[in-house]
């Protein structure tokens, strides 16, 4: 890296400093929204203020809105209490201001919806995003394992397979897949001469088929992108510490568990983090396989809001903020296994 | 061949059953994969080929009488294709995902441009980093909502912003939304800044740090110029960074869809519709599911053209 001449530094850091002002202000101006009380949203300014106009009237103070200054001089304004009427006066108009910071538009955005909390959309959140984590972690590490190390017929043929399908765009197999799941249930009932996959699910949703956390987690848990980058891994390890594993009396299933697995966490760590980010803010699927609102996730849960509360810009700024934390939250506590995950994804990839 | 080559250098023939043993645990430790990766993804492709070329409601169930199971889909053969050609809506969605594209090379220049300024000693180095970051680090559901709020007419961040600098009176804006020729361009300056400081830039900055810096030292000894060691050091160096972002951003780019359903639904007038959108809409509101099962053949035939194609330049470009 070079050490740059004063005055190219000076010219680095105003272009970066004013592109950063381009990322952070639109945050900057969700927050001061959503601390805003209803009436003030529609002001500028990133300060969360209630200003009051106040006018005498016939030795009486009164709240009003001021509307606009007439020609000869008086004002136009709309009394805040009683009647409402709309009045002329000499004036002079006070305006004062406070600062007015509403944090209950959040327990107010949370409990907005009122069949779906946002407690419970994060739970349905967490619950898949971990379970998809859990899940491609699980069945990648086994499958990349068999590609990189165990020697059988047939093995690189099929490692071409699951390559040639990871440009399958996901909107492709999702109509398949949606049918697929559709007809679950009644393909296992008649095969199975049983009413039992049929029934509710405890909690929401269905057992199985559309419309279910069986349908959200199970068609993720398979990935022939995460096969490939722990493949890749797991060919840097030296051979020479399986081997002694081996010796040791280790089965393929102890070395993997027992050598592999604790020397390949960065790359586990990678995947785990960028599965679970995308189980996490994926829309598309989940938008298309749910019904119910108790296995709603928090995108769906987001996009029903913005169609219920639009004009209220003050929820809808705060259930925003709600959206954000999570993910932005992680990202500034742990930023830099972000960035070297993001490094080694690529770089394997 | 020399005769003098010792006869264990040949492998002995594995014995079958050894052979069938190997291949059985190979298979066992696939084998949870694998089921996923066939039931979620093998199947899919191959059925989106047959569910394209049918017509029906998809509904299921067993006949009372019979005890058979039945789905109520028949074939159409090339039906659906045919429509297609015909169809206005899917040529303008088809257009505008393209136009969307365009946000992919100039996201691309920032982020390189972005890469290049950080990758200097300068005070706050991973403060700025970390602030451009914060788009990509966001994108989804909740910040296409508050984009959809920036862009509103009268009381939005942006019209506010340009109103302050006396562009027009407050309340007086376009509706960047709301106007057909300002949709596009406003989706795409968006798209633009939230990939800009994202995973391309991290991508970049990290090529950067692995360029030989000998190589610049030998250059500006030989007299090179800045522009002359960018083009010849640097721009080379980053050829493979460069080609796995745009592959990855184009097939990413060509599945816009969260954005398009948040901010405008397509609209004004179906000029920011999008190939996948237009599939959406022919699942849920047209109840059309054959018909959207063809527009994602078209989507997987484009996906595995532009990623042909670019390997291809990239090969070629190798090689030369």
């Amino acid at each position: 890296m070079q050490e740059p001449t004063g005055r190219r530094k000076l010219f680095t850091m105003i272009v970066l400093t004013a592109v950063a002002v381009t990322t952070v202000l639109p945050f900057l101006w969700t927050l001061a929204l959503s601390l805003k009380p209803a009436d003030q949203v529609m002001s500028g300014g990133l300060i969360p203020k209630q200003i009051t106009e106040q006018v005498e009237i016939d030795g009486k103070t009164h709240t009003v809105r001021l509307l606009r200054q007439l020609e000869d001089g008086r004002y136009r304004v709309k009394l805040l209490e009683g009647e409402r009427k709309i009045v002329d006066v000499p004036g002079p108009v006070t305006v004062t201001e406070r600062l007015d910071v509403r944090f209950d538009n959040y327990p107010k955005a949370w409990n907005a919806y009122p069949f779906l909390s946002f407690g419970r959309a994060y739970l349905n959140s967490l619950i898949v995003a971990v379970l998809v984590t859990l899940g491609q972690v699980f069945t990648c590490a086994l499958a990349a394992y068999a590609f990189a190390r165990l020697k059988f017929r047939g093995r690189d043929a099929l490692f071409f397979c699951y390559l040639a399908t990871m440009m399958v765009p996901g909107a492709v197999t999702m109509i398949p897949t949606f049918v697929l799941l559709k007809n679950m249930p009644d393909v296992l009932n008649w095969m199975f001469s049983t009413e039992f996959f049929a029934r509710e699910f405890i909690g929401g949703g269905r057992m199985i088929g559309t419309d279910s956390y069986f349908a959200l987690i199970a068609p993720r848990c398979f990935s022939a992108y995460g096969t490939f980058m722990l493949r890749q891994f797991f060919l840097s390890i030296p051979k020479e510490l399986e081997e002694a594993a081996v010796l040791d009396g280790c089965g393929p299933l102890g070395v993997l568990r027992h050598v592999v697995l604790p020397l390949s966490k960065p790359a586990i760590a990678t995947l785990s983090v960028f599965t679970f980010m995308w189980a996490w803010g994926d829309f598309f699927w989940p938008l298309v396989v749910t019904r119910s609102d108790s296995i709603k996730t928090l995108p769906l849960l987001l996009q029903t809001f913005q169609g219920q509360y639009g004009a209220q810009w003050n929820l809808l700024m705060a259930a925003s903020v709600m959206g954000l934390l999570p993910m932005v939250g992680a990202f500034l506590l742990a930023q830099r296994h972000f960035i070297e995950g993001i490094k080694m994804g690529a770089v394997k990839g | 061949m020399s005769a003098l080559a010792p006869a264990t250098a040949k492998p002995l023939p594995r014995p079958l059953a050894r052979e069938l043993g190997d291949l059985g645990r190979g298979l066992a430790f696939l084998a949870p994969n694998f089921v996923g990766f066939l039931l979620f993804t093998l199947v899919p492709v191959v059925a989106i080929f047959v569910v394209a070329f049918t017509t029906g409601s998809y509904a299921s169930g067993v006949d009372p009488v019979s005890g058979s199971f039945w789905i109520d889909a028949r074939f159409c053969g090339l039906d659906h294709f045919r429509t297609m050609l015909g169809d206005g809506a899917f040529w303008q969605s088809l257009g505008n995902t393209f136009v969307f594209l365009l946000a992919v090379p100039f996201s691309m220049a920032a982020s390189l441009g972005l890469a290049l300024l950080l990758n200097q000693k300068i005070p706050g180095r991973v403060v700025y980093r970390t602030l451009l970051f914060l788009p990509t680090i966001a994108a989804g559901l909740a910040l296409y909502m508050i984009w959809r709020q920036i862009y509103n007419q009268e009381f939005g961040l942006f019209n506010q912003i340009l109103s302050a600098i006396g562009l027009f009176e407050a309340g007086q804006g376009p509706d960047w939304l709301g106007n057909e020729s300002l949709a596009k361009p406003a989706l795409l300056a968006m798209l633009v800044w939230v990939g800009m400081g994202g995973t391309n830039m991290i991508l970049y900055l990290a090529a950067l740090q692995d360029v030989d810096v000998t190589l610049y030292e030998a250059a500006s000894l030989d007299g090179a110029g800045e522009w002359s060691c960018f083009r010849y050091i640097t721009w080379p160096a980053l050829r493979p960074t460069t080609f796995f972002v745009l592959t990855t951003n184009l097939i990413g780019g060509i599945q816009i869809f969260d954005q398009i359903l948040i901010m405008t639904g397509g609209g004004p007038q179906g000029s920011t519709s999008t190939i996948l959108y237009y599939l959406y809409q022919n699942i849920y509101e047209f109840d059309r599911l054959g018909y959207a099962a063809a527009l994602s053949v078209v989507l997987f035939g484009i996906v595995l053209t532009m990623t042909l194609v670019n390997w291809r330049l990239n090969r070629s470009a190798r090689e030369a």
